[in-house]
């Protein structure tokens, strides 16, 4: 921190409570900032001090779990990746759109999740009898490293909060999705061709529904490259369907 | 990975089903689906995509030949004619220009039913939008917004100016443009045209660009920011252009008000063309006859 005197933050929340029948309010919140302070640290410190019923999700606290996610100022983002040292004194905090609202800033991207990898069939799908006991067959290093870059997504649902398409059409696949087909059209084990993804996302609730507007790519806070696959993926799909 | 959640009674029985539940391997649903997906869905977004690139395109190239009237009343003279095979056939022949048109409307008018399909189809999807649109303060959120508007006034901006060009291929020259410009009042219309013409055209290049990965260099965040000033860019440079030019047809069309109709004929009359136009008056080698003159 630059000054000595340390910064008092107000944190405004939607609060909410479907279940208790409680509406939508803001409330404000007033925190003292500290040092390297992220918005998880203020919400537990506000949980911890001021209000134990604030409800909030978190596990890791370090950008792995994608279990933080909510719009800080509107837009979708990590509480624990989030320093408050970036924002301006007044911060509001919502949960993330789109997903069913549990309470406060909690919501259930689990069952949208879910949905989504059943319907996208998200998981190698091969003709081949598993051998449990054999050796798994090598990968070269650069593909290997290639399925990884896209299987960082931790489905934290901040492109899905992200994406205008997906607030006007919810059947819309959304970029999480996308990205998993790119993630398993890499993959050699699975045996699936453009054929059977074409069947998958080859309408306008798949990738052509996507208007490219890049909230998606802009807001991920793993920072993985969903514009280029978006883009590689409808153009695989085009050669398709021109088939 | 799926988001914990620290108070397990308030969830579904959907999630709180172990995930081992679901079937992870070996399953052939997709690679023997029961029928095949329509392929109309592919063909459509190409189409939108290509008819988007041949419009935009073709707005580079119309900007250029209107603003031929910047060089002198002769040049716009001898790119009207040329349009109309004067060059190439023994008279102008206008229906060529009238054919020209027709296919630009017939790709104007797909282009605009395919990016319907895009709209918010209902009062519920708008607001959803322009919610998100207004929280989220993302830039290229709010380009697609600007560019649905602007594309919904060109449905009629658009539509009148080539059913006008359609209709009245004829009518294209320096005074006969320019008194539809200022005589005829159509000056208020290509005003809001143009300004709508060339954002939704830029953006739609942009976006294009963006749709189909077509981002040069390696780095595809930096191609994009470049990619962004090139969008401004374009947009200033036709805006602008366009600009100096309805002005050009605006100043005419007020000094040749009183003789509004009165056809174009080369060297007829240089002083209008000297004064306003600034133009010097070169005639060219061979200048065609108009046909009905």
């Amino acid at each position: 921190m630059s000054t000595d005197t340390p910064r008092q933050l107000t944190l405004r929340i939607l609060r909410s409570s479907p279940g208790e029948g409680i509406a939508p309010h803001w409330q404000d919140f007033h925190v003292e900032e500290a040092e390297g302070m992220t918005l998880f640290i203020a919400l537990n410190e506000i949980r911890d001090t001021l209000d134990p019923s604030l409800q909030f999700d978190f596990v890791c606290r370090a950008g792995i779990c994608g279990s933080c996610g909510m719009l800080i100022d509107g837009r979708p983002g990590l509480a624990c990746r989030s320093l408050t040292r970036d924002f301006g004194p007044l911060i509001t905090l919502a949960p993330l759109p789109v997903f069913a609202l549990i309470g406060d800033l909690s919501v259930d991207t689990g069952s949208w999740m879910r949905g989504t990898a059943e319907r996208l069939e998200t998981w190698i799908h091969s003709r081949a009898e598993a051998d449990l006991m054999a050796v798994e067959a090598p990968m070269a290093p650069e593909l290997a490293e290639a399925i990884y870059e896209l299987d960082r997504c931790i489905e934290c649902g901040c492109c899905v909060a992200g994406c205008g398409t997906l607030r006007m059409r919810e059947d819309f696949v959304g970029a999480v999705g996308l990205n998993k087909i790119a993630r398993f059209r890499l993959d050699p084990r699975d045996e699936r061709s453009d054929e059977d993804y074409y069947e998958l996302i080859g309408d306008d609730n798949g990738v052509f529904g996507c208007m490219s507007l890049l909230g998606c790519h802009d807001v991920c806070p793993k920072g993985l490259p969903l514009q280029t696959q978006i883009a590689f993926l409808r153009r695989r799909m085009v050669a398709v369907g021109l088939k | 990975m799926t988001r914990m959640l620290e108070r397990s009674a308030a969830l579904s029985a959907a999630v709180a089903r172990p995930a081992q539940e679901i079937p992870l391997s070996l399953t052939h649903a997709a690679a023997h689906p029961p029928r095949r997906r329509s392929r109309w869905p592919a063909r459509l977004d190409l189409l939108q995509s290509a008819s988007g690139l041949f419009l935009a395109l073709f707005l580079v190239a119309h900007m250029f030949f209107v603003s031929s009237i910047l060089i002198s009343q002769e040049a716009f003279y001898t790119v009207a004619r040329f349009f109309e095979g004067a060059y190439f056939l023994a008279t102008p022949q206008p229906w060529i220009v009238s054919c020209v048109v027709g296919g630009v409307l017939a790709v104007f008018v797909l282009h605009a039913w395919l990016a319907l399909r895009k709209f918010p189809a209902s009062f519920r999807q708008y607001k959803a939008f322009a919610e998100h649109r207004t929280r989220l303060r993302h830039d290229d959120t709010g380009l697609w917004w600007l560019q649905l508007w602007t594309g919904f006034a060109l449905f009629f901006l658009a539509g009148i100016h080539l059913y006008g060009m359609l209709v009245h291929p004829e009518m294209i020259g320096p005074y006969e443009s320019a008194d539809r410009v200022w005589t005829g009042s159509m000056w208020p219309l290509y005003l809001l045209l143009l300004f709508a013409a060339e954002i939704h055209g830029s953006i739609g290049l942009y976006r294009l660009a963006l749709k189909w990965d077509w981002l040069p260099g390696r780095n595809p965040d930096a191609a994009r920011r470049r990619l962004r000033l090139l969008k401004t860019a374009f947009s200033l440079f036709f805006i602008g252009l366009g600009l100096v030019s309805l002005l050009a047809y605006g100043r005419l069309g007020i000094a040749h008000a009183e003789r509004a109709g009165e056809r174009y004929v080369p060297g007829g009359d240089g002083r209008l063309a000297t004064t306003l136009a600034g133009g010097a008056g070169v005639m060219p080698a061979h200048v065609p006859g108009r046909q009905g003159d």
